[in-house]
Formats: C-alpha cells, sequence, structure tokens
C-alpha cells in the first residue's frame, strides 16, 4: 500500500538535523564543530590502544629481536675499526648514553660482553633465538627433556617463550567461568524479565547489577580465600588454586554482563509476542521459553559472547585464584596460568625493551585482538536482532 | 474404519501442563534468588570478617615500613592515593565524555556513518580488558608521551616518563569513558523533546537550548555517570600495575608525577605477598571491607539517582 504522503522524519531526526550557518553564528558553528572533534575521542582512543600496543611488539612480530644466551662477540681491538652507530647498538645503549661515554667506558663495556660470552652454558639450546614464531607456538625438544614439549619459562638461562601454555590456562578457566555463569545468568533473564512480577523486577534488576560493581580484585580476594577452601572441600582436589576455581570466581564477574545483555534483548521482544502465545492459551513459561526466548536468541548469543571476551580478559580474579604455574595441561583441576595475569605478573620485573618485554606487549596484542572481534560480533549481533525486532512490531 | 482423530490441544488442567510451567518458573525463579545470594555471601563474609579489624587508628595511619604488621599498620596512603587518582581522572573523563555524549544524542544523525563509527568504537573501548589498558597506558602514556616531555622539558632527565599518578588517572579515564558516555546519552534522552523546541521557539539558538535548558535538566543522569565511572575505576586494579601503583611508600604523594599506594593494590599485595597469612587477615578483610564500602555507597547512590530520573522522565511524558 502506497502512502499518499511521504512518511515525516522522526521527532529526533529534525531537532538533530539542525545546523546554523557559518555566517549566521560563527561562534556556535565554531563550537558546534569542536563538539564533533572531541565526540572522535572514542574512536581516537582504540586505534592508539592497539597501535601503542602493538608498536612495542614490532620487533617480534617482524624477528629482529635476538634471546639468545650465547651472542657473537666482537674482540676489543676491533672497537676504534667499527662505525659509531653499530658500536652503540652492538653495545645495547641508547643515543644519550652512548654520547654520555667517554672512549675507556666503551672499551670496558666490551671487555665485559667478551667476559660474559665465556661465561654462558655450552649448553645446545644457548644460541637459540627462541622469540621465533616457531619458539613461540609450537613444541620443543629442549636439552633434558625427553620429548618436544610446550614451555613458558622467561628467567632462566635460555628463556623459553612458548605462548600455548597460557592461551590453554585462559581458555579452562573461560570455558569453566561460561558453563557456571551463563545457565544461571540466562536463567535469571528469563525470570526477571518475562516471569517475575514488574514490582520485584525493580528490585532485582539493580542488586544484580551491583554485582557488577564488586571490583575484581575483591571477588578474587573472595576466590583466594574462601572459595577454594570450600571447593576443594567438596571436590578434594590437590592443588587448593587451579583453573577451576578461577573459573567460578570469573563467573561471579560475568553474571552481571551475561544478564544484563540477556535481560535486554529479552525486554526488547514486543509484548505483543508475548500477548499473542498467552492468548493462543500457552502458559507464561511456554510464552517465554517457545515464543520470546527464539525470537530473542541472537540477543543471548551476544551474551555469551561478550562474556567470553570479558572472562577472557578479566586479570586480578586470575591472578589470585589460578595459582600461577605455567603447566600445559587440560585438566581444569591442574593450577593454570593464564595471558592476563602472566602480563600482570610479569611485567613489573622485566627489562624495558627487552625480549621479554615485547614478548608481553605481543601477547597483550593478541588478546586485545580476541576481545576487539568478540566485541564486533556482539555488537553485529545486537544490530541486526534490534532491527529485525522493530520491523517486525 | 477410524474416528477422526482428535485435534492436536494442550489439556490446560492436565497435570503435565500446570507442573511444567510451575516447574520451571520455579526453577529460573532460583536461578535469580542463586545469584542473589551469592552477593550477598561476598558481603556477609566480608562485613563479618572485616568489621572487627576496622577502627579510626586503621584508616588514618601511615604504616611504617611494615605493611604486614596488624598492631602498627594503616591503610590511609592507600585511601588518598585512591581518591586523588579517581578525582584527577573524573577532571579529564566527565568533559571529554558528556561532549561525544552530546554530539551523540543532539547533533548526530543515526544513519551517518562517523556516528556508527563512534558508537562501535565506544562499545569496544567498553570491551577492552583492563590489563591491556595497562599496557597502553604503559606504552603510550609513559613511553611515548612522558619520554618526548622529558625530551623536551627536562633535556632527558627522567621526570614524566616514568609510572606516576597523572599517567595512572589519565590511562583509567580512558577506560572509563564509555561508561559517562553511555550514562550521559540516557540522561540526555530523557530530557523531553517538548523542552527543546519550546526553547527554539522563544528564539534561543541550538548551542544555547542545549547549555541553559538540556543540560540542566539531565545533570542528574551526568552525575550518575560520573558516580558510576568513579565506582568502577576505584577498584580497578590491573590498568594501574605499571602505570604508577607503588608497593610501598613512605610519603603520601605530593606532586602528580609521584607513585601513589592504592586500595585495591594493597588488597592483592596483602593476599598474596604476606609471611603470615593468619595474622593478617583480619587487616585484609578490613582492608577489603573499606574498598567495599567506597565502591558500593557510590553504586548504591548512582541506582536511587537513575531510579529516581526514571520516575521523573515517566511523569512527564
Amino acid at each position: 500500500m502506497s502512502e499518499p504522503f511521504p512518511k515525516p522524519a522522526p521527532v529526533t531526526q529534525r531537532w538533530q538535523g539542525i545546523q546554523r550557518g557559518k555566517n549566521r553564528h560563527p561562534f556556535e558553528w565554531l563550537v558546534e564543530k569542536m563538539i564533533f572533534l572531541v565526540s572522535l575521542t572514542a574512536i581516537l582512543m582504540v586505534f592508539l590502544i592497539f597501535a601503542f600496543v602493538t608498536r612495542e611488539a614490532v620487533p617480534i612480530l617482524f624477528g629482529q629481536m635476538n634471546s639468545a644466551a650465547k651472542q657473537p662477540v666482537i674482540p676489543v681491538a676491533e672497537m676504534d675499526k667499527m662505525p659509531p652507530e653499530v658500536l652503540r647498538n652492538y653495545l645495547e645503549l641508547t643515543r644519550e648514553e652512548f654520547a654520555s661515554m667517554d672512549h675507556d667506558t666503551r672499551q670496558l663495556l666490551m671487555q665485559t660482553k667478551v667476559d660474559a660470552a665465556k661465561d654462558v652454558s655450552t649448553d645446545k639450546d644457548a644460541s637459540l633465538n627462541t622469540t621465533e614464531w616457531r619458539y613461540l607456538f609450537l613444541p620443543y625438544q629442549w636439552t633434558g627433556y625427553d620429548r618436544p614439549a610446550y614451555i613458558w619459562q622467561p628467567v632462566s638461562t635460555i628463556k623459553k617463550y612458548n605462548i600455548v601454555p597460557l592461551i590453554v590456562g585462559s581458555i579452562k578457566a573461560t570455558v569453566v567461568a561460561l558453563l557456571f555463569a551463563v545457565p544461571l545468568a540466562l536463567a535469571a533473564a528469563i525470570y526477571v524479565s518475562q516471569l517475575a512480577r514488574p514490582k520485584f523486577k525493580e528490585v532485582i534488576k539493580p542488586a544484580i547489577e551491583l554485582l557488577s560493581g564488586v571490583p575484581s580484585v575483591v571477588v578474587g580476594f573472595f576466590a583466594l580465600i574462601v572459595i577454594a577452601t570450600f571447593l576443594q572441600g567438596i571436590f578434594g582436589y590437590e592443588s587448593r588454586l587451579n583453573a577451576f576455581v578461577a573459573g567460578i570466581g570469573l563467573g561471579f564477574a560475568i553474571i552481571p554482563v551475561v544478564f544484563s545483555i540477556a535481560e535486554d534483548s529479552l525486554t526488547s521482544v514486543p509484548r505483543s509476542y508475548t500477548q499473542a502465545a498467552l492468548a493462543l492459551g500457552a502458559s507464561r513459561w511456554q510464552a517465554a521459553w517457545q515464543v520470546v526466548l527464539p525470537a530473542a536468541i541472537p540477543g543471548v548469543f551476544a551474551a555469551i559472547v561478550l562474556g567470553f571476551g570479558r572472562a577472557m580478559g578479566e586479570t586480578m580474579i586470575v591472578l589470585l585464584a589460578s595459582g600461577n604455574a605455567s603447566i600445559m595441561s587440560w585438566d581444569i583441576f591442574d593450577s593454570a596460568r593464564t595471558i592476563t595475569a602472566t602480563i600482570a605478573a610479569e611485567m613489573g620485573e622485566v627489562v624495558a625493551g627487552g625480549d621479554h618485554y615485547r614478548i608481553l606487549f605481543l601477547i597483550g596484542a593478541m588478546l586485545f585482538v580476541v576481545t576487539f572481534f568478540s566485541n564486533m560480533a556482539a555488537e553485529l549481533v545486537m544490530e541486526r536482532l534490534k532491527r529485525r525486532l522493530e520491523g517486525k512490531a | 474404519m477410524s474416528k477422526p482423530a482428535a485435534p492436536n490441544t494442550t489439556d490446560f488442567q492436565s497435570k503435565e501442563f500446570r507442573f511444567s510451567s510451575f516447574f520451571f518458573t520455579g526453577l529460573t525463579g532460583l536461578a535469580t534468588y542463586l545469584i542473589l545470594a551469592l552477593l550477598a555471601v561476598i558481603l556477609v563474609n566480608v562485613v563479618i570478617h572485616g568489621w572487627p579489624g576496622l577502627s579510626w587508628r586503621f584508616v588514618s595511619t601511615i604504616p611504617k615500613k611494615d605493611v604486614f604488621d596488624p598492631a602498627t599498620t594503616g591503610i590511609l596512603p592507600m585511601i588518598v592515593g585512591t581518591t586523588i587518582r579517581v578525582i584527577v581522572m573524573t577532571i579529564f573523563v566527565l568533559p571529554v565524555g558528556v561532549i561525544t555524549a552530546v554530539y551523540l544524542t543532539e547533533y548526530a544523525r543515526n544513519t551517518s556513518r562517523v556516528t556508527r563509527i563512534i558508537r562501535t568504537a565506544v562499545n569496544n573501548l567498553a570491551g577492552v580488558p583492563s590489563v591491556v589498558f595497562g599496557l597502553f597506558g604503559l606504552g603510550f602514556f609513559i613511553n611515548f608521551v612522558g619520554h618526548n616531555l622529558d625530551l623536551l622539558l627536562n633535556n632527558g632527565e627522567k621526570a614524566w616518563g616514568q609510572p606516576s599518578l597523572i599517567w595512572a588517572s589519565l590511562t583509567l579515564a580512558v577506560m572509563t569513558l564509555p561508561v559517562v558516555i553511555v550514562a550521559t546519552e540516557e540522561a540526555l534522552k530523557s530530557v523531553p523533546q517538548g523542552l527543546r523546541e519550546a526553547s527554539l521557539a522563544l528564539g534561543a539558538t541550538k548551542l544555547k537550548t542545549i547549555i541553559k535548558i538540556v543540560l540542566p535538566q539531565a545533570l542528574p543522569g551526568i552525575l550518575t555517570g560520573g558516580i558510576l565511572a568513579v565506582s568502577r575505576a576505584a577498584g580497578e586494579v590491573a590498568p594501574i600495575l605499571f602505570t604508577g601503583v607503588a608497593y610501598y611508600m613512605s610519603n603520601l604523594p605530593t606532586h602528580l608525577t609521584d607513585q601513589f599506594m592504592d586500595l585495591g593494590y594493597h588488597v592483592f599485595v596483602l593476599s598474596t605477598q604476606s609471611p603470615n597469612i593468619d595474622q593478617t587477615q583480619p587487616i585484609l578483610y578490613a582492608t577489603v571491607l573499606v574498598l567495599l564500602i567506597l565502591t558500593f555507597a557510590l553504586n548504591i547512590v548512582a541506582i536511587f539517582v537513575r531510579s529516581r530520573m526514571r520516575r521523573h522522565q515517566r511523569s512527564l511524558h
């Protein structure tokens, strides 16, 4: 059916469309432009986060770092023949440091290098550059091991930077968290949005949101002191702190996230759906389960994806409650070390600009990318859902 | 020779029908109460164990050296550090967040591409892991901005290019930007359209309308956003780990380039570094209680203001 008149624009659109010319109100025009510029801050920040976290990891990405314990040595006598820039790089000095040193100090540094090279172990792995991709992701048979293994051991003579145990640790804790939190939060979302009395809803929603106000360090502390002991009493596993305890703690943190997104999308399903179902004789539960939930299922998916991203990125809870041993094991009752906890625990003790420092930034950048894409996926799904429900309503 | 099949209808009075409905309503209700119970367990546990350790002396003492000794330690520098860092953060985040929200609700057309990118960026910023913000603070504010400030102002001497109060606050400001934007947007949307039109009809320009009519009307909501941001930031530890927090300082911070002690970080220190866990447990619980009181008081104020705002909005429409 064609309409005789074009549909009027929504009221907000008309107000938002008001713009003053720069000739009539030059000052206001300028202020409005500045408001626009300031509003770009969020975009700029996301870009800067990506750029500057990755920037510190660039030398690893392009294989410019060399973490080998045994470095090639140049005899002291060669010093005067070397160009200053090469010498500076060899001595690992910044420009300012290099400029402030006289000839004798530099000579002394070169001598130290030569002496240090004599002390380095004769291990066959000593000359490996462990920051190469294959040592980061593939198992390798290190000296003293009887088979290839994934090892994260950044503080030792031969630094082992295999990231796989950390990824496994993160995934273990996250899966436990999702298995614990998603059913609870979804059930609560269905109850609060569809079945509970409205009065009750007004009390319970803020109460669950209050749970997200508990700082993660407090949840971590609680998991460490109370939950760990409680769960060990029930399950009787060996190591008190493990991926399971950390996962339950993480569950506390993501329940509010999953709940509020799922509740939002369930509420956004038009009332007419429920009313139609009830009119056909369905019970409230049937209407909620067979009509409203299927209509809102993309929102539920988005809630789970966001919960996943939040659990992967949560730091203090896993740092406190997971035990932090970087063991390569899929057993959830083993102590685990996650990506986030590794960054938080080790960044304070690394040499700025060293290979360990850059590896930590690299795994941080990986984490950023993972959460970025899960956020994007969730947002896309939610937007589609909104459009579809609005179109049908 | 068969009777036509009975129409496949549900017998509403049947036992199964009533039972399944009753059962699942009960089950989902149970899940809801379980979540509330979990929250209650945390709160009750912390209050019961934390209350005895809390005293005026404890919250007003600057610890000398040993932070693990229950008899002499105190948490004044942590309270001060946390307070200052959230105040500095608010100074940065509130204007930027409010202006962005003003643009998004009052100027932006929902269909335009820039608006959608801004919204996507805000949503994404809200989901960036807190420890990545810490890395960002270190890589951008300290190693880039701070380092270059040192080269410009101090001839390369380290003053800005190291972890400090200002960089921790700025990192937190970036982190809480989405909180402020979302809350302010909601507040601006709750201002009735009629007020804007009335103001325009009286001859005010759009900017004047926004500044004199819309923003004052939305003030409670904007404050809610600020409060939520403060409460979120007050409890965060991961972003400040490498950007400014100190394990121990004998003095209160006096300058923006000083490091500081922090309540949340102190909870972490007390739970993991203590030489004698049983001995430090009371002060650990007391510290957690103080942190919880701080964040919860703010949260409850925010929830209260917000629900009043919503009721007010309903009465206007």
